[in-house]
């Protein structure tokens, strides 16, 4: 594997980085992370294939490990049929209207597509590809976190289902 | 006009400019008739938008050494983790150039290695320097009531952790490296309780050892070490047992402490 190809990529995976997890040392550990990872992995490599897919692919299983640390039985409720409430710190409508802690308002699974479609500008298949989910996933998780996040930067409550009744 | 209904899809594809050339002029006209649509689309537009002039500055700043440097391979040993069972890809890659017996056991090897996790991957994720930095940052700096039981009544203090934890636990001595014992409390772990040791030097810096019992997977590491914003930590797991020391002291000095509590630990 070619070092230069693998600088180029470094970039990238810290803007990523730094966008999913808001910190710029959490951010950099993580892409540390990643390379190191990559490198003990390199028998995984099949050469001609996408390198930037590949090393997107380890940042997201380290990322996955990493949450699932706290080993609390915990579920991902983002695929179920019912949104998930957000974090109580939505009286605070000028944070809100901030992209990027609107941002933090999303559950991982759709923070991940959503950037991963504009930042890296990614097609679909090769998101699906990279998270290891089927595309009609990643469409959903897409066009749940832009609905949320639209909701949320417009001052709305993000839970379209659990309105207040006024 | 459509041939086909305009789904979600279409919209969200529509968004990042990746329908078909055919197809993106039905969505197009459809919308013409959607205004409510047609606005949701654009918030969904300016939001990615927004998100590049966010991060695309990351982009330009200079890369920190120890990530620039990650563009080649690492020497092996380099990276700070325990020995590995196995070969690392570079020197199976040497043996590549030399021995074709080396290659197919080293990938044989590497299969197994696949289907066990290796420990790299236990320890390294281990919660167990978090957990005791998090019992250290919370505990240490209480001027009152930092332990439990304290080190006068240490008797006490042995025969309740080692009752609670099942198993008998006994603070090392540090004394000869300037550490008194203060004394311990009782912890929630995982799934169970674990212990917490407190000691101090005559400057008032603090020390906490931190002992879990709950290392089912049953895999030994070597000493390593972890930071968590101003306080080290070194840890190793022996057996069933986790242990963890913390400080805010440099980390030459916290090796050598836990070099001596490792000691009495084995002498045991």
């Amino acid at each position: 594997m070619d070092s230069r190809a693998i600088l180029a990529e470094i970039p990238r995976l810290r803007r990523y980085a730094r966008a999913m997890l808001g910190d710029r040392a959490a951010a950099d550990d993580l892409v540390q992370d990643t390379l190191e990872r990559a490198w003990s992995r390199l028998f995984q490599w099949r050469a001609g294939s996408d390198l930037r897919a590949w090393l997107f692919g380890i940042m997201h299983n380290l990322r996955v490990d990493q949450l699932r640390r706290p080993r609390l039985a915990t579920q991902s409720i983002d695929e179920d049929d019912f949104d998930v409430p957000t974090r109580p710190t939505q009286t605070d409508e000028l944070e809100l209207r901030d992209i990027e802690s609107a941002l933090n308002h999303l559950p991982d699974e759709q923070r991940e597509v959503l950037l991963l479609v504009a930042l890296e500008e990614m097609r679909y298949a090769d998101i699906a590809a990279t998270l290891g989910v089927p595309i009609g996933t990643v469409m959903s998780r897409l066009s749940r976190g832009r609905e949320r996040l639209r909701l949320i930067m417009n001052g709305e409550h993000a839970s379209t289902r659990l309105r207040v009744v006024r | 006009m459509s041939a086909l209904p305009v789904t979600e899809v279409d919209l969200q594809a529509w968004v990042d400019a990746a329908l078909p050339e055919a197809r993106r002029g039905e969505v197009e006209d459809w919308l013409a008739a959607q205004p409510a649509e047609a606005e949701r689309l654009r918030a969904y537009q300016e939001q990615k938008q927004a998100l590049k002039s966010l991060f695309d500055p990351v982009l330009d700043e200079a890369l920190p050494e120890r990530l620039s440097a990650l563009a080649s391979p690492p020497p092996a040993g380099a990276i700070e983790r325990p020995p590995k069972p196995l070969l690392e890809r570079w020197s199976l890659q040497r043996f590549a150039a030399g021995v074709l017996i080396a290659l197919v056991s080293g990938l044989a090897g590497w299969m197994v290695h696949d289907r066990y996790p290796p420990a790299e991957n236990l320890a390294g994720t281990s919660p167990l320097p978090h957990q005791a930095a998090v019992a250290h940052a919370v505990f240490s700096p209480d001027v009152r009531r930092p332990v439990e039981v304290g080190a006068e009544n240490e008797d006490q203090l042995v025969a309740w952790l080692s009752k609670r934890l099942g198993t008998p636990v006994r603070p090392p001595k540090l004394g000869a490296l300037g550490f008194e014992l203060v004394g311990g409390r009782l912890l929630p772990g995982n799934s169970g309780p674990v212990a917490q040791f407190m000691y101090q030097d005559a400057t008032g810096q603090r020390l906490t050892l931190y002992v879990s019992t709950e290392n089912a997977a049953n895999q030994d590491t070597a000493f390593r070490f972890a930071k968590e914003g101003q306080v080290n930590v070194f840890y190793w797991i022996d057996g069933k047992f986790g242990y963890a020391l913390s400080a805010g002291i440099d980390k030459s000095r916290l090796a050598r402490i836990a070099t001596a509590v490792y000691d009495q630990f084995e002498r045991k």
